[in-house]
């Protein structure tokens, strides 16, 4: 039998409509299970108290300060080191066999696990340059990680500019570093946000970088010199050793709202963005 | 003053290739010497690993990740292929734009708790209908379906989108319908791209490491099937790392050097079909 093209297309539409619904469907189970068992146990003083007994009591203070404090070390690493990336691929160079070596490095990075970041940062800043566990050692191993996300987002807003406003600008004598810092950067400052907030993001997802090199104290860390942990290390702590189910959860329902937050944000911005140039 | 600030963005583009150089050389430096000392071939086929009497046999881990990534690519490729399509073709834009992101979105959720939500959901699902202690490749695999899936649709709606529009005016103009458009003149024409979308998410698969700690077993044997606990590379390093010393520690960054080149060679032929053209 002969089934018509009409009857195929339609059975093939329905399925895949039934993989984009159960693909979203995945989404929202987990963000709802996740919020659903976090959500009773999130108090104001969950949230600004120290952490007790490992964590079967207290909030999840040093943590969000570990957290905090380990994306600022990176993200003012990375930002500059990829925006600057950015700026030179899209505006100072033509394509060519240099830039092929740039960008073959920007994806081979782009694609190392994150243990392998954990390894390196642990032999290298860890144990070679004496930093031991600490802020700074897991800012600048997380950079590393994030840095080509950052140069990909960057570079595609500053090639989103319309080639007309370098023109406009060296037409009236500018040089090519004041056309890109008063005509380009302020037209691509969105797209070149979002990539800096995509950074933030996978910044406070990561377990594995950070745990081999900025440790796991439960204390306020002092210093960027201390050790410290993140809202995922914490996470991961409480639920693999078993400490405290609640405090889990909990955690677990900060980190998804806090992601969540940061991908809607850096989205919008993209889009206001694409929307300005359409 | 302009030379002196373009030799600077240059410096800062070269930053991406550098990282990885010292990546691949603390890696090695650290990891080949272990090798080279119990024999390459002793190191990949051992059997064994026994770090108290000096055997280091990675072979049930090379095996535990190969399980686990076939596991999720069959999972989770015609899903994420589904998806792609729909999206690209069939889905009104609006919807499409809204719902692009909301997939990303799965990749925005750590690691740690997606394995979080296999330890306590998952694994006592498969446990009580399959069978098995429940944390097995199969729970593995269906976690790392769903975080290779972003990767998968997000690559394969670019290359859907690629595929010139004359394509499918010319098919359908001859009379096919949507469907047959799509599966005989679009997916043939957009194939390698998606097929380096499923590729750099085998990368990711082969690469994760949080997840499949919490959720695969950790056993170090070679397994018999879909409901045994296995180890995988990275998870051997992580859950090592933390009291590792002297030989041991080494083993550990061997495991890595194993694990680079895997991602390495993954990543070299993602970016060959990636730059096919039409």
């Amino acid at each position: 039998m002969r089934i018509s093209p009409a009857i195929t297309q339609r059975l093939a539409k329905g399925v895949l409509i039934l993989a984009t619904i159960s693909a979203l469907g995945v989404l929202i189970f987990v963000i709802g299970f996740v919020l659903a068992g976090g959500f009773r146990h999130i108090s104001w003083s969950f949230l600004t108290e120290p952490i007790l007994d490992m964590g079967r009591g207290g909030g999840i203070l040093p943590a969000i300060a570990g957290t905090i404090l380990m994306v600022f070390v990176a993200i003012g690493i990375a930002a500059p080191l990829g925006i600057a990336s950015s700026i030179y691929l899209a505006e100072y160079t033509e394509e060519g066999r240099v830039t092929q070596t740039i960008r073959f490095g920007i994806n081979c990075l782009a694609g190392v696990p994150s243990i392998i970041f954990g390894l390196f940062g642990f032999i290298l800043f860890v144990v070679i340059l004496g930093f031991g566990w600490s802020i700074i050692s897991g800012g600048f191993s997380l950079a590393a990680m994030i840095l080509p996300t950052i140069i990909r987002t960057s570079e595609e807003a500053l090639r989103s500019v319309p080639k007309n406003y370098r023109d406009v600008a060296a037409s009236l004598g500018a040089t090519r570093w004041q056309v890109v810092t008063r005509s380009v950067l302020p037209y691509a400052l969105p797209g070149i946000l979002t990539g800096v907030i995509l950074g933030i993001g996978r910044s406070i997802e990561e377990t594995a970088v950070v745990i081999f090199t900025a440790g796991s104290a439960v204390q306020m860390p002092k210093s960027l010199f201390d050790s410290a942990r993140t809202m995922a290390v914490h996470f991961y702590i409480l639920a693999r050793e078993g400490i405290s189910n609640e405090n889990a959860y909990a955690t677990a329902a900060i980190l998804i709202c806090t992601i969540l937050i940061i991908n809607v944000f850096a989205y919008s911005l993209m889009h206001r963005l694409m929307r300005g140039k359409s | 003053m302009d030379k002196i600030i373009s030799k600077l963005l240059f410096l800062a583009a070269t930053s991406s290739t550098a990282i990885l150089a010292l990546i691949a050389l603390f890696i090695f430096k650290e990891g080949v010497p272990i090798m080279a000392k119990s024999g390459l071939a002793h190191f990949l086929f051992g059997n064994e690993w026994r770090p108290l009497q000096g055997m280091f046999g990675i072979f049930p881990f090379i095996v535990g990740s190969l399980w686990i990534t076939a596991g999720a690519l069959i999972l989770g490729v015609p899903l994420g292929v589904c998806c792609a399509v729909y999206l690209a073709e069939f889905s009104p834009k609006k919807w499409a734009n809204i719902l692009k992101p909301a997939i990303e979105l799965l990749a925005g959720i750590p690691s740690v708790v997606y394995g979080f939500m296999g330890v306590m959901w998952l694994a006592p699902i498969i446990r009580t209908h399959l069978g098995g202690p429940g944390l097995s490749i199969l729970a593995a695999s269906c976690v790392l379906a769903i975080m290779i899936l972003p990767t998968i649709v997000g690559v394969s709606i670019d290359a859907i989108n690629a595929v010139p529009k004359s394509y499918k005016e010319g098919s359908l103009a001859l009379g096919a319908t949507e469907w047959q458009t799509v599966w005989r003149v679009i997916l043939p024409a957009a194939r390698s791209g998606i097929l380096a979308g499923v590729i750099l998410g085998m990368g990711r698969a082969v690469g994760e490491t949080m997840a499949v700690i919490m959720i695969s077993g950790n056993a170090t044997i070679i397994p018999n099937n879909m409901l045994d606990s296995v180890r995988t590379l990275t998870a051997n390093i992580a859950i090592e790392m933390g009291y590792a010393i002297g030989d041991h520690r080494q083993a550990l960054f061997a495991t890595g050097v194993v694990l680079f080149f895997f991602i390495m060679g993954l990543n070299m032929i993602a970016l060959k079909f990636s730059r096919r053209k039409f």
